[in-house]
């Protein structure tokens, strides 16, 4: 029937319904579960099937995970793997080969292999494509020796992705392979490095001489810098994925307000309000980027998304924080602790305003995506550069 | 009317140049970030060497009764250091709020606190604004104090709390030893100034001010007043660091201060500086010359002051990048101070909505 054709919600609920009949998740075991639903199709609505999708559109996401959520089926924990759900898979998924996606795509989304993303580097940050790790072959293998900084839950990670030098003769953008790397390998130290919070959420993360295999690369050799820009497209994009009115932030904020009139004054109510507006109408521009996106990559347009997120976030929880007044000069905890997840909703006020100052700088700070949006959506000049077609070797650094 | 000096004497630049060669000596980053976790070492003889050793918990007091004469405008100087350096001592609960409450009391404590051989605080909500409804515990006919009082700033550090208590009409003010209350430190946003819950149970008070409330507000405006010297000491920090650390990092082949995004935001954040400096100073001046504009001048520099201080400590950990994230870096120091501040003696909101009274800008239609 045509109708049905053109209902994909109405079929991704039927799908659901079927699988949920013959997999009660009330006596499945947590794992199996998971596994079985990745194997029906049921993991990311957009993802092809035989690798957790069904190849519907990707805005269908939310619903798909709400019916779950509502039949009392377990999660796959997505807080504790931002950056395989994120990041890793949708590359993966573009660049791999058929052995990869095998190997790496379902225990990703099951969250049996958190992942951890091996980009930044002392010299390397905001210049990405300087990364200074090298990678050189031998055999059928890669030796790798660098070092990488601020990598978030690398102390929970099985597998990285991982960018490094393969050439260093070309120029910068050049020289550079993509790997996903095996973080049980005796080469890889991770060490914690403290945040503003407290809390130890990233690492430096020393390689010394660890093996890849050539099987492990993504993307060919030299390719590195265009697979790498896929990852951060969609990290961009994951960013700020709120599908409900007053999920996230704005929400806690807007909870913060209801529960103590006491607090309320007419300056507050009136930034709040805008605040909230300009929430919602992130949370549409959202959907509306989802809904233009459901076919192909995401490109530079998701930097706008992952900008105003950043604003957002911290413009709201600093409000919360001059709304709390006394409340708000008090902190939870300042004890060194490795979190598994990062989780605004479960920590207070003074942490959430304290952490969200990183939304503008992890995954590309603000002031590189407005040079994005500027140089590569607008098509403005770009800045005069002084080091893009050198050989990489021969930069002053 | 002359207008009020905004600008700083000799004698201010030498009490700033003196005060600032100490902090570098004492009140390293890394003795501060250690207040963090617990380790307070730092405190007590940094607060010595501030009180005592320089004579600056006697800066508000006359000669005559132990102090060093000065005014409101060299207190605000000592603030802008402390600020600068994040330094976790008491001057502003001591030195500045429990000192002016006994100076209007002519209390016998005074000369003891002016010789930094005693400190004192006030135990009301650090948050409270000048002209807020005020926190006062219970008090019986023996002058016996029952209450608690929460986020006390000054508290763990003093030996004499200043607590303001019901009587049937007015709020009077009582002396109480931190012996006979029990005082908890609580985990705080900024452990520079960390706060303390004051429970009193039938402590015994000795009566300080029997009406005391007038002297409280002033108290609490003087303080409003010259926290936004804090406030600019840290602002300045936080601009100076950057620029340095800008002009030094490299990315994509040349110097990041150089891109003109990053210079416009400095350009930017001087410029508020620079403004925020002439509020904190007429601030500053307006307490000390006894001006009859302070209510105005104290509320303009807590509210500018307070948000540029924000301001300036998100700039520097955004332009920091991930390094301006970590707990090894001091920006975060800065970040907590900043916005406790902001949080302290009434918000920029509250004493933005007190402006609107003062000078007659309220919602009411005229004659309402
Ligand atoms: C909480 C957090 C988590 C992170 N997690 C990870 C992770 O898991 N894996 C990983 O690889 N990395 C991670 N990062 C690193 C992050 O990607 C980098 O910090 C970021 O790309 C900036 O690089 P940088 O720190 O070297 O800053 P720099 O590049 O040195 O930037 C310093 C300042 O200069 C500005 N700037 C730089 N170039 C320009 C320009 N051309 N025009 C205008 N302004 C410019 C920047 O915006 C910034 O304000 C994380 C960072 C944070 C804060």
């Amino acid at each position: 029937m045509a109708l049905a054709q053109n209902d994909p919600a109405g079929e991704l609920r039927r799908h659901v319904a079927a699988f949920l009949a013959t997999h009660d998740p009330a006596t499945m075991e947590r794992l199996s579960f998971l596994r079985a639903r990745y194997d029906a199709g049921l993991a990311w609505v957009a993802f092809p099937s035989g690798h957790g999708g069904l190849g519907l559109p990707g805005a269908l996401q939310p619903d798909l995970d709400r019916l779950f959520a509502e039949a009392g089926a377990p999660d796959n924990n997505p807080r504790a793997n931002i950056i395989g759900l994120g990041m890793a898979a949708p590359t993966i998924l573009a660049f791999g080969t058929a052995e990869q996606k095998e190997r790496y795509l379902r225990p990703l989304w099951t969250g049996e292999e958190i992942w951890c993303q091996l980009f930044s580097e002392p010299g390397a940050g905001s210049d990405l494509a300087n990364v200074a790790t090298r990678a050189v072959r031998d055999g059928d293998e890669w030796v790798v020796n660098g070092q990488k900084v601020w990598t978030s839950s690398a102390h929970t990670a099985r597998f990285a992705i991982l960018v490094a030098r393969t050439d260093p003769d070309l120029p910068k953008h050049a020289g550079l392979t993509y790997f996903l790397c095996d973080m049980a390998d005796p080469g890889v130290d991770v060490r914690p490095l403290r945040q503003i919070t407290g809390e130890a959420e990233f690492n430096e993360v020393f390689l010394t001489d660890v093996r890849i295999p050539d099987a492990q690369r993504l993307g060919p050799e030299g390719g590195g810098w265009k697979v790498a820009n896929a990852t951060l497209n969609n990290e961009r994009v994951a960013i700020g994925a709120a599908a409900v009115r007053e999920s996230g932030i704005v929400g806690l904020v807007a909870s913060t307000w209801r529960e103590h009139p006491e607090l309320r004054n007419t300056e507050l109510h009136a930034r709040l309000l805008k605040l909230w507006v300009e929430a919602e109408v992130a949370r549409l521009t959202g959907q509306r980027l989802r809904q233009k996106l459901a076919l192909g990559q995401p490109g530079p347009e998701g930097s706008a998304m992952k900008l105003t997120f950043a604003r957002l976030s911290q413009q709201l929880t600093g409000l919360e924080l001059e709304l709390l007044g006394e409340e708000g000069l008090r902190y939870s905890d300042w004890t060194m602790v490795q979190p598994e997840t990062v989780d605004f909703a479960g920590h207070d006020a003074g942490y959430r305003y304290l952490r969200a100052k990183g939304n503008s700088i992890e995954g590309g700070t603000s002031e590189i995506l407005r040079n994005i949006i500027a140089e590569r959506v607008l098509g403005l000049p770009a800045e005069p550069r002084v080091d893009k077609h050198r050989p990489w070797r021969e930069l002053a650094r | 009317m002359t207008a009020l000096n905004l600008l700083y004497t000799d004698i201010e630049d030498d009490l700033r140049a003196t005060l600032r060669d100490l902090l570098a000596d004492l009140c390293t980053p890394a003795a501060v970030s250690a207040v963090y976790d617990g380790d307070r070492s730092l405190v007590a003889p940094l607060w010595k060497a501030v009180a005592a050793d320089l004579g600056l918990a006697g800066l508000l007091v006359p000669e005559a009764l132990g102090g060093a004469g000065a005014s409101a405008r060299e207190a605000a100087v000592v603030l802008e250091e402390l600020g600068r350096a994040s330094a976790p001592v008491p001057f502003l609960t001591s030195a500045v709020v429990a000192t002016m409450l006994l100076l209007n009391a002519g209390d016998d404590l005074l000369p003891a606190v002016a010789s930094g051989e005693r400190t004192a605080a006030l135990a009301i909500p650090l948050s409270t604004a000048p002209h807020a409804l005020l926190a006062a515990v219970a008090t019986d006919s023996q002058q016996r104090l029952t209450g608690v009082v929460t986020s006390v700033a000054g508290a763990a550090e003093a030996d004499t709390l200043l607590v303001p208590a019901s009587t049937a009409d007015r709020i009077a003010l009582y002396a109480v030893p931190v012996a006979s209350a029990s005082v908890a430190p609580v985990v705080s946003l900024d452990m520079t100034r960390q706060l303390a819950d004051v429970t009193l149970d039938y402590a015994q008070g000795r009566l300080v001010l029997a009406d005391a409330e007038p002297a409280i507000r002033a108290a609490l405006r003087a303080a409003a007043a010259l926290l936004a010297s804090e406030q600019l000491g840290v602002s300045r920090w936080c601009l100076e660091t950057t620029v340095a650390y800008l002009k030094e990092r490299r990315q994509f082949g040349r110097p990041v201060g150089g891109f003109q995004a990053l210079k416009h935001r400095l350009a930017d954040l001087y410029t508020g500086i620079e403004s925020a400096a002439a509020a904190a100073r007429y601030a500053a001046a307006a307490l000390a010359a006894g001006d009859l504009d302070l209510p105005v001048a104290a509320s303009v520099a807590k509210a500018f002051c307070g948000d540029l201080a924000v301001l300036a400590a998100e700039e520097a950990i955004q332009l920091h990048g991930g390094i301006g994230m970590t707990w090894e870096y001091p920006a975060h120091l800065y970040l907590k101070r900043a916005k406790a501040d902001q949080l302290a003696l009434g918000t920029p909101a509250e004493h933005r909505a007190q402006l609107a009274e003062l000078v007659d800008l309220t919602m009411r239609a005229p004659g309402a």
